[in-house]
This record gives C-alpha cells, structure tokens and sequence, in this order.
C-alpha cells in the first residue's frame, strides 16, 4: 500500500472512532496546515454526511490577520460550526492576567481560555492536529490520550494502546485528546496538501514583511510584540513553517512560494520544523510542562 | 533560501520515489539499560534524520548532565522524569527514511514496571529489536520480551547485542547470548529464519550503518542492511473478508437522500461491488452496491483501506456488526479460550466481568478460568492461579454475553486479537490473542 494511502486510512479510522465513541467531540482548529489537514481527512470520513465535529478555535487576539481570514473562509466552506474560545475575553473578565516584559506571549494564557472553552461546551472529546515528530514530548502521545477533570496529562499512566483498539471510556468530567495524524511527518503533511491541493494561509509562502531579529530567530514586527532598543526594523523575504501566534511564532528566511519549493526546503533543511518556535524556546521541557497542563 | 533550485527539482519524480517507498513499523525492546534509546538515536543521527538544530540540542543537553560526548538517549527520552532518571517510561515514536525504506520506531521502556508500554509499541510494529547487554547476557525481561513478541506475532526478531566494546569485541560473549537465544526460540516455537542475531556497539557506532572493523570475525550485514532489508508482509488480502461497522453514515444532502453508508476498516481480505456479505450477527445475506474509499467511488477495496460500503438491502446493522463473506465464516462462539497480558496494577479477578473490545466491537464477559500462567524464561505453567497479576501472561477462559465473531489469532491477527477493558478504572487491563 502506498504509504501516504496507509496513513490516510489510519487518520479517518480514528477520526471515525471519535465520533462513534463520543457524544460531544470536536477539531480544535488553529488555521495551521495541521489542522486543515485534519479537518479535511473529517470531510472524507464522513462523506457525503456532514463532519459531526464543530471547529474549537482558541482566539489569543494575537493572531495573524491572515490566518483569521482563512478560518471564517474555511469554517463557512466546510459548512461546520466554528465555536471561538476568547483569551481577550477571560484578561477582560480577569479571570486571567496579561504577561509583562519583551518575552511576553499569550501563548500560556492559550491553555486556560482551552480548558474554559471545553468545559463551557461541555466537550468530551478534541481531535488534534498534534503530530509525534513535532516535538520530543508530542513523540509519546497516544491516539487517544486521556485528560482528567483539570484537563491535565498524567504521561507516567497513559492507557496502553494495542494495535488498532481504541479505548476511550472515561469518567465524567474527564475528556479525550485524540490525535488522528500521530503517525505523520512534517514531509507527509505537505505531500498531501499537494496531493489533496488544499489551500493554506498565505504566510506558509515566500513573502515580504518587516521583521526583526531576536535571539537568532526572525520575529515578524507586530503590535503585539515590544521593540527594545538596538532591535532594527527591515522587510525580509521569509514565510512561517508552523503557525502560532504572532508574538510566539518566528519565521524562517525562504523564497519558497509553491508546494513544490516547500518540498524541496524541507527535504533539505538544517533546522527542524519546530526550530523557530519562541514558545519551545523557554525551557528544554516548554511543550512537556504546556501540555501537563491542558495544552494539546 | 531556494532560489535557483527550482530547475533540479521535480515533483513527480520524487513524489514516485517518496511513495513507493514500504514502511517497516519496528519496535526497540530488551531490558532496562541495555541501550534501546542510544541505539534508536544512533540511527537517527548516521541516517542523517537530524536536522542541526536537533542535534545542537542534544549536544547541549547531554553537556547539561555531565556528558562530554552526545548522550544520544536524550533523543527519545523526551519527558522530564525519563531525563532526570535515564530511563524510559513511555513509547517514543520516531520517524526516519532511507533511500529504501520508510521507518516508524517504537523506542519502548524496558522496566518491568511499564511493559504495558513496550506492549503498546511491540503490537503495532511488524519487527522487533531486542536489544541484550554483551557483559549481562539474557535477562528475566529479555525473555519476557521476546515471549510477548512471540504471542503478538512480530514477524522478524533481531536480536542485537550491545556494549561489545565494552567485552574487548571478543566473539563469546556473543556466542553465549546467540545460543542461550536460540534455544529460547525453539521452546517457543519460534522460527529460526526469522530470528537474526548482530554484535554492535550502540554508543560507539559499531555495526549500526557500516560494517564495523572492530568485529571482524561477524561476516553479516550492518544493522540498517539488515532492516532495510526484513520483507513486509502483505498476507492480509489472501485472508477471508472481515470488515466490522465502525459507524453508519448519513447524509442530509438531496443527492443523497437514501444513502446509508457503513463506515470501516476492512480488517482483512478483499471485498468487490456486486459480492454477496453476510451480515453478523444477523446471519442474513446482501450484495454490496457500492463502495467509496475517502470519499470516492470505487470498484473495489482491499484490507487495510478505510471505505463505507452501501447494501443491496435495508438492514438492520451497526457499530461492531460484522460483514463476512458466506463461504469463510470466522469462529462464533460465546465461551473463548485466549491468551492474555495482564497490563494493569489491578489484578484479575476470576468471574470479575470486563468489556471485552475486539476490534471496534464492545461486549461484556467475565473470565470463568484462569487455566495457566506461564514463566517468561522457562516457559513452565502454573496451574493453580486463580488470578493474573500485573505483567502476567496466562491462558484463560472468558464467556462473553454475546456471540463474538473471531479467527483464531496464528491465522488472522487483524480479527485475532482484544483488549479487555476494567469498568471501575476504564483502564486497558489486557491484552489477549484468541487461541483457538
């Protein structure tokens, strides 16, 4: 079997699982090539019915504007109920509290305005677009992996996962992460963008824009962001290799501007997919201690 | 930057070469220390599946704790607590390709204590790498490893002993741990042409991609020669058509309005448009009308393929029914007899009830017999027990509320094997094979 049919295969058995096993699930939706690849393998999961998942984003305000377009254009097309988590609204409320300094992100306030979104909708299941090759501690994750009543991971008792069962009966109040393209690597990804000609936020391609840099990373200039002095402003030609937010996503220096280019960069490339995150930056353990936490 | 690359690179070309590629799932396994970690980093960084990121990190985490030359455990140790310690506790799935082959690794725990995890990485892997200390020889887990990879069917075993530096590279340690090997896998059953023994030095490089000088009297292949080269089987088509209803699809769309689509995964076998199914549990008959895999109509499906298949007649089926075809009915029968791996803290209780879930199918059973538990390395069986504790492998007899529609495991892995499932804790507690 072809392998990017095998994967394929795999991510709509599981997508399938969480909709059988599960009364309330939902995609958590960033507008990331991950997550339109998810939930596209939903579409051909369930054709010709409707995707039975709503699309969970969780808004930082900080986002690129680029990437809010895509998802309202995307949620619309797809036909599928879009339910937005507010960080903005949980700093109004004070339920939580904006970080100071140069560094300051609301990338960690993004897990609580999560935790709230679910427990509000009541969701007993999130699919993910959280691959194992991303990220050392992402490398242990189940399919299916399970979140108790404070939506944290205990990664010392995770369920063991044998062959192609699914085990997702949990307790009330608990929920499933399940992650339906574990399997895939950065590379996979795009060769089924390219063969699904799907269609992505532009910043994934070649494009100027003013930056700055910052402890060797490429930050793209935004309000979000603080300027201290010595930081020189200047438009580069760059494009983003994952997609965060603007204060925690750095970009990477490419002329790459088609599928095709992207391919060959990544075949090539001498940094990892992950390598310009601000937000893995903080410590060795910045995506273990985000995703004990709740943070998928 | 790309720039002027574009008139080197062809799509197509290497989108060929990229997908014909076969994937070999392998899983690391052994007893704590033994090096499955180092090993598994070792080929990620000859393979050149590092970025130089990845590997500035390693460098300076490993300066971190000590180490002046990369510490290449630290590749798939990724959680704090595997770090603080040096051990693994949980499966790492690592990815990495060759010009021939794709590779998905398991990196599994060798502590007693977590062998539900190494068990979790060993069933979905096709080969295994046992991995033995040159100086320690054959341990209690090496054994229980290699038993559990026995049951789950694995079909390639490289036994790879490791740390020879560490004996002088002298030839009879490694004799020792071949024959003490060998031996095992005769009592088991074990065939021996599946069943590859290397020296190799897992921290110096010793045999992992060339051929090591240090070895000379070893006349066999580097390690990834010998993974590149482990044949994949497909046997999963030739087997009799086993498909179970993962879900039933409806649409709300006009041009659909009568469309019932059940949602699966073809287990094993082939299934055409036009072929006549029985229905389980029902035992009735309907032809199939159509078949759509990933949203497009086709002709025909094959094991593996995730596809809805339309029938001729309405009936009533859903989730964990079963469509077989008439002729190659599977065993059904309400008493089993299986094989299991007790995985959970929680011992097994005789007559306790459990929800047995065999493939997407859940029914409840309760464990009449406990009829033996078998010693990992003598393979003796005890007769007495009335329960299996954690990391147990016994033979039993489970009586389900149900009928359960099953091959025999040696036969047929895809329809062979459960899970048994506690419904205080919602744990995985076992794993089991269907004997007979």
């Amino acid at each position: 079997m072809e392998y990017l049919k095998e994967l394929e295969y795999e991510a709509i058995y599981v997508i399938r699982e969480v909709a059988a096993q599960f009364e309330n699930a939902a995609i958590l939706f960033s507008g990331g090539k991950d997550s339109i690849t998810i939930a596209h393998l939903a579409r051909k999961a369930f054709f010709p019915a409707s995707i039975p998942f709503p699309l969970v984003h969780v808004d930082t305000g900080h986002n690129f504007p680029e990437v809010m377009e895509f998802r309202d254009a995307f949620a619309n097309e797809l036909d599928a109920r879009l339910v937005v988590g507010s960080v903005q609204e949980a700093i109004d409320s004070g339920d939580l509290m904006e970080q100071k300094g140069k560094y300051a992100s609301r990338n960690m306030l993004q897990t609580p305005a999560l935790l709230k979104t679910i427990e509000r909708f009541g969701f007993d299941a999130c699919i993910g677009g959280g691959r194992r090759d991303e990220e050392k501690s992402r490398a242990k994750e189940r399919f299916f992996s399970v979140r108790n009543d404070f939506g944290q991971w205990d990664v010392k008792r995770q369920r063991p996962e044998l062959f192609d069962m699914l085990n997702g009966k949990i307790h009330k109040g608990e929920n499933i992460r399940a992650f339906p393209i574990s399997n895939w690597t950065e590379l996979d990804v795009w060769n089924y963008i390219k063969q699904e000609q799907l269609a992505l936020p532009s910043l994934y391609y070649s494009h100027m824009r003013p930056t700055f840099e910052r402890d060797g990373l490429i930050w793209p200039v935004s309000d979000f962001v603080r300027l201290v002095p010595g930081e020189i402003v200047r438009p580069r030609r760059v494009r983003f290799r994952t997609v965060g937010d603007m204060s925690c996503s750095a970009a990477m220096e490419s002329g790459a501007s088609n599928i095709d280019e992207i391919l060959y960069e990544i075949e090539n490339a001498q940094t990892s997919e992950r390598g310009a995150r601000i937000d893995d930056k903080w410590s060795e353990a910045a995506m273990e201690l985000r995703k004990v936490e709740g943070y998928f | 930057m790309t720039n002027g690359l574009k008139l080197r690179w062809n799509y197509g070309k290497w989108k060929d070469t990229f997908n014909m590629k076969d994937v070999l799932r392998i899983a690391a396994i052994g007893s704590v220390d033994d090096g499955k970690s180092t090993l598994i980093g070792r080929l990620l960084y000859e393979t050149k599946s590092l970025p130089a990121d990845k590997v500035e990190d390693l460098i300076r985490a490993s300066k971190r704790r000590g180490f002046e030359s990369p510490d290449f455990s630290l590749l798939t140790d990724g959680l704090v607590a595997e770090r603080e310690q040096g051990i693994t506790i949980d499966v790492a799935h690592v990815y990495f390709q060759t010009p021939h082959r794709k590779f998905i690794v398991a990196d599994t725990p060798g502590h007693e204590q977590y062998t539900r995890n190494m068990v979790t990485g060993a069933s979905s892997s096709s080969a295994a790498l046992i991995l033995v200390d040159a100086r320690n020889g054959s341990l209690l887990q090496t054994y229980r490893h290699f038993f559990i990879s026995h049951i789950l069917d694995l079909s390639t075993i490289v036994v790879c002993v490791n740390k020879m530096d560490l004996v002088g590279y002298r030839e009879t340690p490694f004799r020792t741990i071949t024959d003490e090997l060998s031996s095992f896998a005769v009592r088991l059953g074990f065939p021996k042409a599946k069943l590859i023994f290397i020296p190799l030095s897992a921290s110096l490089g010793d045999n992992i991609t060339t051929p090591s000088r240090n070895i000379s009297w070893y006349t066999g292949k580097p390690l990834l020669e010998i993974l590149e080269t482990i044949p994949i089987s497909a046997e999963r088509n030739t087997l009799p058509f086993r498909f179970q209803v993962q879900h039933v699809l409806r649409s709300k769309l006009p041009a659909f309005h009568d469309y019932r689509g059940y949602a699966g995964k073809i287990s094993s076998g082939t299934i055409c448009v036009g072929d006549t199914v029985t229905v389980l549990p029902a035992q009735y008959t309907s032809v199939v009308t159509g078949i759509d895999v990933a949203g497009k109509r086709v002709e025909s499906a094959q094991a593996g393929e995730s596809i809805s298949l339309q029938l001729s007649m309405e009936v009533d089926l859903g989730r964990g029914d079963m469509l077989v075809k008439e002729n190659n009915m599977p065993t059904i029968a309400r008493s089993v007899e299986a094989r299991l791996c007790w995985l959970t803290d929680r011992p097994a209780k005789l007559r306790s009830r459990y929800v047995l879930q065999h493939g997407v199918r859940r029914i409840r059973a309760r464990l009449d017999r406990v009829k033996s538990v078998i010693h990992p390395e003598s393979l003796e069986e005890a007769n007495t027990s009335e329960t299996l504790a954690m990391n147990d492998i016994g033979d039993v007899t489970l009586t389900a509320a149900q009928e359960v529609f099953y091959d025999p495991f040696a036969r047929n892995k895809a329809n062979g094997a459960f899970i048994l499932i506690d419904e205080v804790t919602n744990d995985t507690a076992a794993v089991g094979v269907f004997i007979s």
